[in-house]
């Protein structure tokens, strides 16, 4: 008994050490309200649930917090994260403005712009959390820019995802590692290359990926579309008219997801998949779902990557667990867990630098999969493009390719 | 004097005059459908921009002019009006062929047999089994690649899902046929089919003519509400459309249900104009259809006063090629996703797993239990709960002697017939604002809409052709009604009672807008989960989703046929032992 109260002081007073040297002293005692009146609070997490290496990371989340923070964790599977958008603003409009039934959500770009235009989220909150400090916001402001759209503390980043092509190496010796290069293979063998149909996210990254190629001015991307748009654009069209009747089904047809596009590469269907999780062709090399000769590569340009967030709403009725649980996701030991290939493999937001030696420790020791890039191979990341890009491409699109 | 003897359970006293059961039909339309208008006009205003929580707080036509101009909503209304007539129309034929060629024959029994567990299957899960069987890299291919096709990839054809709209057609069939055919089966109970066949046939005129010259006319008043329900769920079916149509090429249903779930949330306003539009469709679809009815009618008529006794040629033949091949696709479709809930690997053009495993069944357990969980206390619960309004209203109608009217039966009907998508939208915000959303007691309710009418429809026969001299033998004895009611009515009831419930719970097992509206996302079934995976997910999954949606209402029509003869021997081994 004594002894457990003399370790925890111990670790107390390291952590309190060792811990980054941000706020005021009234800010950590903020926290340690926070933290008070976060224990015994159940937080309903809305993230979607489709994953079962997500569901159980989030589970192990649940264990972890309820051990150290007394706090409950009831992961409310989406299918759709749009679900919570409409439920929070259903809430809103029978007039629920407290005690709501959403305390966090998994979040990003389209739903993050919804709920930040309607005022539907809490904060800011990042200048809270105390782990907040480890992400060096000068050296990587794209955290704080959700498809160019200004975070302004309303989410706070969880994890990061990139574009990443998969093929088999048993088949294909020199995959192509441009979208000029990929339409030329296209060409030369037509029905074995395709990507899901827009408004899929994968899609519209794939035809954002495009454009960043065959653009004048990159600059353009970041800036709200206006009327420029169609001189923006216009060489994405003539590609895309040029690659479709070399598609697979000759573009009538698109898949539905990186999971459909896994399928067809296992199939010998196409002969490139696209997935936004590095680690992707790993996992599914682990789970038979590609066979162990499938590799990653990725553009020699670089590829879109972004960030992905969690998010308080206004009605929040658990805040202070919320906060917690977000503090909690942003710790070396939450984000090195999430980054094993074996659990997710999803990429870390923290920035090395800003680790103490034992916390980086965690991260050098992580295997990567037999068909995962190293960060260095992985190559340049491009930032998403302004979110108003996207929805009029995706319009243009399924006006010239819709059925 | 006689004495009102009632047992322990029965209500008593004054509690027996507030439940007056003359209440119960009342109150069970009141329930019943009070909600389904609620939601239509929770579906109209926003078509007409009155949506206060997302600044729509006046009338404009302007969610019309957007849902004009979203690209393709023309094609995909006509697509869901035509793959529904067509639908409706081969499923109608045929069935009608096959009895009439075939009625009294052993192939029709056989074909009860073969049909009546093919009811039970979910819709989503017959749709995923068609789409394995007939895809590029699907069974049927695997089966006769490389050797006679000359293929070691799949082919680059839109074979299904197809752009068309044709495997959405023979899905559809194949899930129309046996609740045609059985419920066709049931009318031709009411009408004097046998008799009319004899004379007919001491006329001269040969199985089928006679048949579709003297039962015909009879029958179809007496199934054309079953046919109205077919053909409104075949043009505004969301699930089966969702599997079986290729993304470019939606149904107007399924575009609905994108909009719905868009995250920009000025396209919930295009959704209710479009769940307006999918009302306007069935309506169109119907009228249609009458249209042809009377056509049918006038032609049929011609032909029977002509008075040919001649049989028409390869009908029954066709007939029973259309039964079979129906059958075969449906069957096959179950069997060979049955298989890879038990494979490892299985790649294209292998016929069979090269490598198989009962590590779906484990590893998934995680993903798999929760949707579980909840199709199995869902349907327990809206069956359960329908099954009691649907007693308690057969109950009040032999008290009062008030049999329902063909309006009323229309009512019934009504929530197979309007568009799910179109009150369900409504609904979902009247749930919010109630904070039933995503909560289990609006799912139940949301359940209980399509679950009721199926318990009535598979109940009131056998209820109503309880000999009633039974019950008015236990009265001369001095039983009170609800003796009656409990001691008599029920026990001979019994195996009809628990089959009506087996078939509202295998209707609850399918549904799946109703889940994932009144649901919210957070409560799943596997039914949602097998349609979440249709786009392209693990088909071992997909296998294991499946074996279970088909086996639990297979169980418990199982349970249904054993449970009755179970207790009735337990009740003579008893009296024996005595």
């Amino acid at each position: 008994m004594h002894f457990t109260t003399i370790f925890k002081a111990a670790l107390l007073t390291i952590g309190l050490s060792t811990a980054p040297v941000i706020g005021s002293s009234a800010q950590a005692q903020d926290w340690s309200d926070i933290e008070q009146k976060a224990r015994g609070q159940t937080v309903y997490w809305n993230a979607w649930g489709g994953d079962g290496a997500v569901n159980s990371y989030i589970r192990w989340v649940g264990d972890r917090i309820s051990a150290d923070y007394g706090i409950t964790l009831e992961h409310v599977k989406l299918d759709d994260t749009a679900n919570a958008v409409r439920k929070v603003l259903a809430e809103k409009s029978a007039g629920r403005d407290d005690g709501g039934s959403v305390d966090l959500i998994w979040i990003n770009g389209e739903n993050f712009k919804a709920m930040k235009d309607q005022g539907l989220l809490y904060g800011p909150v990042t200048d809270k959390l105390p782990n907040y400090a480890l992400i060096d916001t000068q050296a990587n402001p794209a955290v704080e820019l959700d498809f160019t759209i200004p975070t302004d503390g309303l989410e706070s980043p969880w994890g990061q995802a990139k574009l990443v092509f998969i093929y088999d190496s048993a088949t294909l010796q020199e995959p192509p590692k441009s979208m000029m290069a990929l339409q030329a293979y296209a060409l030369a063998h037509p029905g074995r290359v395709t990507y899901p149909a827009p408004p899929q996210f994968l899609g519209s990254t794939f035809l954002k990926q495009a454009l960043y190629e065959l653009v004048q001015d990159r600059d353009a991307l970041l800036q709200p579309a206006g009327d420029n748009y169609a001189a923006v654009t216009a060489p994405l069209w003539a590609y895309l008219d040029t690659i479709r009747p070399a598609l697979w089904r000759e573009g009538r047809d698109y898949p539905d997801g990186d999971d459909a596009l896994i399928r067809l590469l296992d199939e010998g269907a196409v002969d490139f998949a696209l997935s936004f999780q590095p680690g992707r062709a790993s996992s599914a090399i682990a789970q038979g779902l590609l066979p162990d000769t499938a590799r990653t590569f990725v553009l020699d340009q670089g590829t879109i990557g972004n960030t992905h967030y969690v998010a308080i709403p206004y009605n929040a009725a658990h805040k202070e667990g919320a906060m917690v649980l977000a503090n909690f996701l942003l710790s070396p030991e939450a984000q090195a867990h999430k980054q094993d290939p074996d659990v997710w493999g999803d990429m870390t937001v923290l920035t090395m630098d800003k680790l103490t030696p034992d916390a980086r420790a965690l991260f050098d020791v992580l295997p990567l999969g037999i068909a995962t890039l190293s960060p260095a191979e992985l190559g340049t990341t491009l930032p998403e493009p302004h979110p108003s890009w996207m929805t009029r491409i995706e319009n243009t699109w399924l006006e010239r390719y819709g059925s | 004097m006689a004495v009102d003897v009632a047992p322990p359970w029965a209500p008593a006293g004054w509690w027996r005059q507030m439940i007056n059961i003359r209440w119960a039909p009342p109150l069970t339309l009141l329930i019943f459908l009070g909600p389904v208008g609620a939601g239509l006009i929770g579906t109209l205003l926003p078509a007409f921009g009155y949506f206060p929580a997302l600044g729509g707080d006046h009338l404009t036509l302007a969610p019309w002019r957007a849902l004009a101009r979203y690209p393709g909503v023309e094609t995909a209304a006509l697509r869901s009006l035509v793959t529904g007539l067509t639908a409706a129309g081969l499923s109608v034929a045929l069935v009608l062929s096959f009895i009439a060629a075939f009625h009294g024959t052993v192939w029709f029994q056989r074909a009860r047999a073969i049909l009546a567990p093919l009811l039970s299957i979910p819709h989503a899960a017959m749709a995923m089994g068609l789409a394995f069987l007939l895809a590029p890299s699907g069974w049927i291919l695997r089966l006769l690649s490389p050797w006679a096709t000359g293929f070691d990839r799949p082919p680059d054809i839109a074979l299904a899902p197809d752009p068309y709209g044709w495997s959405l057609v023979l899905a559809l069939v194949i899930k129309e046929v046996p609740f045609l055919f059985l419920m066709t089966l049931g009318a031709l109970g009411q009408v004097q089919a046998e008799k009319s066949m004899r004379i007919a046939q001491s006329l001269g005129y040969s199985g089928m003519t006679g048949w579709l010259k003297t039962v015909l006319p009879q029958l179809y008043g007496q199934i054309c509400l079953p046919i109205y329900a077919v053909l409104a769920f075949s043009v505004s079916v969301v699930d089966v459309a969702l599997i079986l149509t290729v993304t470019p090429s939606p149904t107007l249903g399924v575009l609905i249900l994108r909009w719905a779930s868009d995250p920009d949330l000025s396209l919930q306003f295009v959704a209710a104009a479009g769940a307006c539009i999918q009302c306007l469709l069935v309506l169109i679809a119907i009228g249609l259809w009458v249209m042809g009815e009377r056509l049918v009618a006038r032609l049929g008529l011609a032909w029977i006063r002509r008075g040919s006794r001649l049989a028409p040629t390869g009908a029954g033949p066709l007939a029973m090629l259309g039964m079979v091949t129906a059958a075969g696709l449906g069957i096959s479709g179950l069997l060979g996703l049955a298989i890879w809930s038990l494979t490892q690997r299985w790649r294209f053009p292998d016929a069979l797993p090269s490598a198989w495993s009962l590590d779906n069944w484990g590893r998934n357990f995680d993903r798999v239990a929760e949707p579980l969980g909840t199709t199995l206390w869902l349907g327990l619960a809206a069956a359960g709960l329908a099954l009691i309004l649907v007693i308690l209203c057969l109950e009040a109608e032999q008290r009062t002697g008030h049999r329902p009217t063909s309006r009323a039966l229309w009512l019934l009907y009504l929530p197979l017939i309007v568009p799910q998508i179109a009150f369900l939208f409504g609904a979902q915000v009247l749930m919010v604002v109630a904070g039933l959303d995503g909560h289990w007691t609006g799912l139940v309710w949301a359940h209980l809409l399509f679950v009721l009418p199926y318990i009535f429809l598979s109940l009131s026969e056998p209820y109503r052709a309880l000999d009633p001299r039974y019950g008015r033998t236990a009265a001369c004895l001095g039983a009170s009604p609800w003796r009656v009611f409990l001691q008599v009515k029920m026990p001979m009831l019994l195996r009809p009672i628990l089959i009506a419930f087996a078939v509202g719970f295998a209707v609850s097992v399918g549904e799946y807008l109703p889940t994932v509206f009144a649901g919210a996302g957070r409560l799943t079934t596997l039914t949602t989960e097998t349609v979440a995976l249709s786009g392209g997910g693990d088909r071992r999954l997909i296998g294991t989703l499946v074996v279970l949606q088909g086996a639990l209402p297979l169980l418990l029509f199982a349970f249904a046929a054993a449970a009755p003869f179970l207790i009735h021997r337990a009740a003579f081994v008893r009296k024996k032992s005595l």
